[in-house]
């Protein structure tokens, strides 16, 4: 996002003298963690009808390891949040990404969940990458299935190269400011600015 | 609540219209003023004098405009009332205009199922008296969310509703009424005020006393907690 | 040791049973330091402790599978029987009014879609409705055939969720495939037809966005012709079916005076015995000239209500048949330079279309003062569209009447005296849509 560089993944660089066995295993693990993700649909609007139609006979997303639908989030290492979330939702989500075991993912599924989308207004978040963090955003309103399983095998490669040797990736959860995920009030003010048309649309007339 | 189907007598659509009455029918080139008036209205004229102060037809839907302190007469009687019957309420709401010298208006659309009619209530508030009308939730009990939402959205009280609280936005929600004109589309906070109220919030300990009473829990809480409680805040903020 | 109200009950596997045969139980407590310990069961507790006294509060939601979005419900439980039910809603509230009051007509129409997500198309054509109504425009005779299938259409992919939904929920897996293959099918119609599957923003004010493609019509007749089976295959499976029937029948019933006086519209109404649809008795697109029958229920359970819903299938495909028999030729947009644009050719050609187009596009369509209610009938029930204009392009007020949100608020009537996992039936049969409940 262009917010705070994220800092140096704090391994010693690859030399080519990395020991194998750790390579290796990073490779299983990261097989196995990939091809058996187990999905927590957040869904609460339209988004939520597609993924239902990605989960259902035709796109049938149980071919990427997705058989198991954990509606319970401590079950669960992929959240996808599926439709918009307004402000009244918010700490909900954040619970439910907090009751959700490492390792674990999220996709933002659609032009709300990723910026808000066409509800600028009062009531909506504008991206919930101000709440948690996320990994892949599907665009789209609503993504269409292949869209979102697009996501999902992008998903499935950045899991893949993840290494186990960077703790950057697991070790913080609350967005305090000494932390990596911390977006202060200023920048979330600014990219929640209004753009483009809605400029004119919105500050016109009232 | 009774499944006894022996006291299950279905209510039709156009009962009281006999067999022979004309078939409704889409409307066809309604005129923008001037069509035929909903005969409802002359009669709550000579039930009620003096309580309509203006009958209007506006797209072939009739606008009445009642007396503030009548409204809940006049609703009472068109649904009580076998000749008028207005046994189904379709909505309520009301309408700020952009031009804040004008009233707001609260309105009430009104179905006859048996006489197939439809009117549309208004009473208007004029800016400056104090936002209350009566609530019809003790005649029609569908009116108790329609009438919080009311509320919730522009501040109007609705007298004698039971439980007239915030239904959309959260009880705390300090920004004022959304669909007031005087409030900003995004609303009054900047987003990472907005955002950080939201936040701040307890998602899983958001009860209010009542529902706190039922587990019996509320007599365990310190007395500060319960006397924040007893003004109608919530745990968990 | 403290004791509270608030005990908790474990069943120990392990310890056999008790003189009545059940298995025996030690009550836990949480002493000072907050330790959950196990009371001291006096000599001779063998019997069950009485507890009849004691109310559990339960919290369903705002995220639970089965609440159909972001519903939250607090039930108040006397052991499994629910006492209170305390609903909460508005986690979905986006604004959608207010939104609407800064945008002209045209443009509200992409909001229309994403309100009631389930039936995107039914209401493109309400909002297009209200508005040709306020602009006191009468619409051509193909766009009202268009329009009648696209309603029909969704109406039929509303009701093919809210089967496979409630299937799942009441623990039948296999219907929520059937439902959603023949979605697909019409998906891909919508698709072909306007290039979108689910936000579909089907209609503009005075015509649709587009005509249909040629090879529509035989893909609208072969899924005709076929999805009757489909309805058949699924009728066959459930409606007979012991759980089914067990987990349906006699649960959450409403009179038909109790739900008039609720409000409730569409197939809760109906199944309740109120024959009232907005197509029968307030017609609208020439309903009454099309050939069909409304269901009405003779018990108002949430068996009732599959039953209305089941038969709702079956009558929109007769309606679907009707209007692939009887689509005129013709224009599909009226002829109004107030809210059509003129072709692109005469509008680079011709003086009067230019401004024609350069006022649309720049100003918006203008209304006359003036206020429309319009309702049509969506799969839920009756849906209103309240636009009130005060002569400029954008409408003063916006208002949506949601038939699941008045639906909604009858559940404590219909749930309370019912077991906790009857609460899910009940739920899942108002056919809720949090999207357009909320807005």
């Amino acid at each position: 996002m262009g917010l705070s560089p994220r800092p140096e993944p704090n391994f010693t660089e690859l030399s080519g003298d990395e020991p194998w066995i750790t390579t290796k295993l990073d490779a299983f693990v990261n097989w196995g963690r990939k091809n058996s993700l187990w999905p927590m649909p957040f869904g609460t609007a339209c988004c939520a009808i597609e993924f239902m139609a990605a989960a259902a006979s035709k796109y049938d997303i149980a071919r990427f390891g997705m058989e198991r639908q954990a509606f319970s989030p401590r079950q669960a290492d992929l959240l996808i949040c599926a439709g918009r979330v307004p402000f009244k939702l918010a700490p909900v989500l954040r619970r439910i990404w907090q009751q959700m075991p490492q390792p674990k993912w999220c996709i933002s599924m659609g032009a709300c969940a990723s910026t808000g989308g066409m509800f600028d207004n009062y009531a909506v978040v504008q991206g919930i990458d101000s709440i948690i963090p996320v990994d892949v955003y599907v665009p789209g309103c609503p993504p269409r299935p292949e869209g979102l399983l697009y996501g999902i095998m992008m998903l499935q490669r950045k899991v893949g190269n993840e290494r186990m040797s960077d703790k950057s990736l697991r070790n913080e959860m609350e967005p305090d400011p000494s932390s990596q995920l911390y977006i202060p009030p200023s920048v979330i003010d600014e990219i929640s600015e209004p753009f483009g048309n809605s400029v004119h649309q919105t500050r016109s007339g009232l | 609540m009774s499944s006894d189907s022996t006291s299950f007598s279905p209510v039709i659509a156009g009962s009281a219209l006999g067999s022979n009455a004309a078939a409704p029918a889409t409307p066809k080139n309604v005129a923008h003023r001037g069509g035929a008036l909903n005969p409802t209205v002359d009669a709550i004229r000579a039930q009620f004098a003096g309580a309509v102060l203006r009958a209007d037809v506006v797209w072939g839907e009739t606008t009445v405009v009642v007396d503030r302190a009548r409204v809940h007469d006049v609703i009472r009687w068109l649904h009580d009332d076998p000749s008028q019957a207005y046994n189904y309420l379709s909505d309520v709401t009301a309408v700020e205009f952009r031009d804040l010298e004008q009233p707001i208006e609260v309105v009430w659309h009104l179905r006859s199922l048996p006489y197939r009619r439809f009117i549309r209530l208004k009473v208007l508030i004029e800016k400056g008296t104090p936002m209350d009308v009566p609530s019809v939730w003790d005649i029609y009990k569908g009116a108790d969310w329609l009438e919080r939402e009311c509320y919730d959205m522009f501040g109007i009280t609705f007298r004698g509703h039971p439980d007239l609280r915030r239904l959309l936005m959260w009880e705390q929600y300090k920004e004022g009424y959304p669909l007031r004109k005087d409030f900003p589309l995004r609303g009054r906070f900047s987003r990472s005020e907005q955002l950080r109220q939201a936040l701040a919030a307890n998602p899983e300990a958001r009860y209010s006393k009542e529902e706190l009473s039922i587990a019996d829990a509320f007599e365990d809480l310190p007395a500060d907690m319960r006397r924040r409680l007893d003004t109608g805040e919530r745990t968990g903020e | 040791m403290a004791t509270t109200k608030r005990t908790v009950e474990v069943s120990l596997s392990t310890t056999g049973l008790d003189a009545q045969g059940r298995p025996q139980r030690v009550p836990l407590v949480v002493d000072e330091a907050g330790n959950t310990v196990a009371l001291e069961a006096p000599p001779g507790m063998e019997d069950e402790p009485d507890l009849s006294g004691d109310h559990m509060l339960i919290n369903i939601g705002p995220q639970h599978p089965a609440t159909h979005g972001v519903l939250r419900l607090v039930l108040e439980l006397d052991g499994e029987t629910v006492v209170r039910c305390i609903p909460h809603i508005g986690y979905l509230h986006c604004g959608f009014e207010k939104i609407g009051e800064y945008r002209q007509y045209n443009q509200i129409i992409p909001w229309t879609d994403r309100e009631d997500y389930l039936n995107s198309p039914g209401n493109n054509v309400a909002f297009a409705l209200g508005a040709e109504r306020l602009f006191g425009i009468e619409i051509t005779e193909r766009c009202k055939v268009l329009r009648v299938m696209a309603c029909e259409m969704s109406r039929i992919i509303s009701h093919l969720v809210w089967l496979g939904t409630t299937c799942i929920d009441i623990g039948a897996f296999t219907p929520f495939l059937w439902a959603f293959q023949q979605r697909e099918k019409i998906y891909e119609m919508l698709e072909a037809w306007i290039g979108a599957r689910l936000t579909t923003s089907l209609t503009r004010v005075g015509g649709m966005g587009a005509d249909i493609p040629d090879d529509f019509i035989p893909k609208l007749s072969a899924f005709v012709n076929t999805f009757p089976k489909v309805v058949d295959e699924i009728d066959r499976v459930i409606t007979r079916n012991g759980i089914w029937v067990g987990r349906t029948v006699g649960l959450g019933v409403m009179s038909p005076d109790e739900a008039i006086n609720y409000g409730l519209s569409g197939p809760m109404g109906r199944a309740s015995g109120v024959a009232f649809d907005v197509r029968k008795d307030f017609p609208y697109l020439d309903y009454e000239t099309y050939d069909f029958d409304v269901p009405v229920g003779t018990n108002g359970d949430v068996y009732d209500r599959f039953l209305v819903r089941m038969e709702e299938l079956r009558q929109s495909t007769r309606i679907l048949e009707q209007t692939i028999k009887r689509l005129p030729d013709g224009p599909v947009n009226v002829d109004d330079h107030r809210v059509i644009l003129p072709p692109k050719s005469r509008a680079t050609s011709d003086m009067e279309s230019m401004i024609h187009h350069f006022k649309q596009v720049m100003e918006g369509p203008r209304p006359p003062i003036g206020e429309a209610y319009l309702a049509v009938e969506s799969p839920k029930g009756e849906k209103g569209y309240y636009m009130v204009s005060d002569g400029s392009s954008k409408p003063v007020r916006w208002r949506i009447r949601p038939p699941s949100f008045v639906n909604l608020s009858a559940i404590p009537a219909m749930v309370e005296g019912h077991l906790l996992s009857d609460v899910i039936a009940i739920n899942a049969s108002i056919d809720i849509v949090m999207g357009e409940i909320d807005r």
